[in-house]
């Protein structure tokens, strides 16, 4: 099966679509269309960018700079786990915590893909290598965020019940428990439903683009499933990591709560 | 006997403090914001503080921060609750001391969301008694009690502090209370403790 190429001119008819989106969020008030246009407009950008990128890329293969281009996604990820919290670790952890864990999970996950179940050679083959970790560090990114800001928001809720806890002689570790755990189910939950949909509700993304590129749709659903597999280990590891972390900081070394290491810029 | 010694001790409020103390129970008074609670909770090492704290010459640092906790213990005002159920809050209960604050056994399965603040109060000092504390850092520990209640925990404490050879600073607005409670007096102000002088009680 051959691939239909897009043409501008049918781009332009779906761009239409969210430029109507935008039109009837200006009449209802909704105060939208201005992040729309705005998003629209950087998602188009960022794509033909990240195109030519990888056309480069690919035609070159170099293992720096792929390596490169993994830093830079890795960082924009971690910035952008960063911008989603509404009270950040102030300094360095604030983009900190987000980055290393992504790092640990999403590299961690994408590098075992690639050296024991795809095994592309050499094994960094941009082609492989740059869309699994594109689907990792995005997946990832969210269920980080998520759990990062369960867990902040509900210490600055609940201190006096950690604190409660600390005065009555417990640890760090237990006087925060509950409050890690709930943080860890709230950013693992998105994936466990989208497990338990994948092929009744919804056609995943990558198996969609595979269909679409022409690939029989069994092998696409096989490699659904292992990108599928991979996002939930990375998701949960990363999550992990990133509560461990954070709750960690969140106490000095004689483990009081230091609810001042966290600012509340994203509140206005 | 318990000592509690304070060497240059200091708060964002109060301090530098140098004292000695091996009264049983010594009240502490001064205006809402003077600083009285942020000392209590530095004590306790809840909050970053200078200066050194000695409890019968072991020095806050040399132990881990729990089991200071556990031997200074702070408690608020107000009292949190973590668990939905009152049992779950004490790790050893104890009959005996529960009775003494008015509670009989069954008070273990209450509700916490359905306890008064009076109620409330007192189960905070339980909870915080059942762990044989050395120093008891009371803030306003009977703030929201009737009369009898007040007297049950004052006479609790008074029971606790002579059984355990313990020591109790005691933040207090009523002057009666802390006539009837406390050996030495204290007053924060100018951010320095100054001692009363011991009056016809005493």
């Amino acid at each position: 099966m051959e691939l239909i190429r897009l043409a501008p001119g049918d781009l332009g008819l779906a761009a239409l679509l969210v430029l109507a989106l935008a039109g009837v969020s200006w009449r209802l008030r909704l105060g939208l269309e201005r992040r729309l246009l705005i998003a629209a407009l950087r998602s188009t950008l960022q794509l033909g960018l990240i195109g030519v990128v990888l056309k480069t890329l690919f035609a070159i293969a170099h293992p720096t700079l792929v390596a490169a281009l993994a830093l830079g996604m890795l960082t924009a990820a971690g910035y952008e786990v960063m911008a989603r919290q509404q009270r950040r670790f102030t300094g360095p952890w604030g983009m900190g915590i987000g980055t290393l864990s992504m790092f640990v999970s999403s590299f961690g996950i994408t590098l075992i893909a690639l050296l024991t179940i795809v095994q592309p050679t050499p094994w960094y083959t941009p082609q492989y290598l740059i869309p699994l970790l594109g689907m990792l560090l995005g997946n990832t990114m969210n269920g980080i965020s998520v759990s990062l800001e369960t867990l902040t928001q509900q210490v600055w809720r609940e201190r006096g019940a950690v604190e409660a806890r600390l005065m009555l002689g417990q640890g760090w570790s237990e006087a925060i428990g509950d409050l890690r755990r709930n943080a860890l189910r709230a950013g693992l939950i998105p994936i466990v439903n989208a497990m338990a949909v994948a092929g009744i509700v919804s056609l995943p993304g990558m198996m969609t683009g595979q269909i679409l590129a022409g690939s029989p749709p069994l092998e696409a659903a096989k490699y659904q499933l292992m990108i599928l597999f991979l996002i939930a280990a990375g998701t949960g590891f990363g999550a992990l990591a990133a509560v461990w972390i954070g709750s960690r900081r969140l106490f000095d070394e004689r483990e009081r709560l230091r609810l001042d290491r966290l600012d509340k810029r994203g509140l206005g | 006997m318990t000592t509690l010694e304070l060497d240059a001790f200091a708060t964002p409020l109060v301090g530098p403090l140098t004292l000695h103390c091996t009264a049983p129970c010594c009240t502490l008074a001064g205006p809402s914001g003077s600083g009285k609670t942020l000392l209590l909770r530095a004590l306790a090492d809840l909050d970053p503080h200078a200066g050194r704290v000695l409890l019968n010459g072991v020095e806050q640092r040399e132990l881990p921060a729990p089991e200071w906790r556990r031997r200074m213990a702070y408690l608020p005002a107000e009292s949190h609750w973590w668990a939905d159920r009152v049992g779950a809050h004490f790790r050893t209960p104890d009959p005996g001391l529960l009775e003494r604050l008015g509670f009989a056994p069954e008070v273990l399965d209450w509700e916490v969301a359905r306890l008064s603040s009076g109620e409330r109060q007192r189960l905070a000092l339980a909870r915080l008694l059942a762990l044989g504390p050395q120093v008891l850092l009371l803030d306003e520990p009977t703030a929201n009690l009737d009369q009898g209640n007040r007297e049950r925990v004052e006479a609790l404490v008074a029971d606790y502090l002579s059984t355990h050879g313990a020591l109790a600073l005691w933040v207090s607005h009523d002057p009666e209370q802390a006539r009837r409670v406390g050996s030495r007096h204290w007053h924060i102000g100018q951010n320095t403790l100054i001692e009363e002088a011991p009056g016809p009680w005493s």
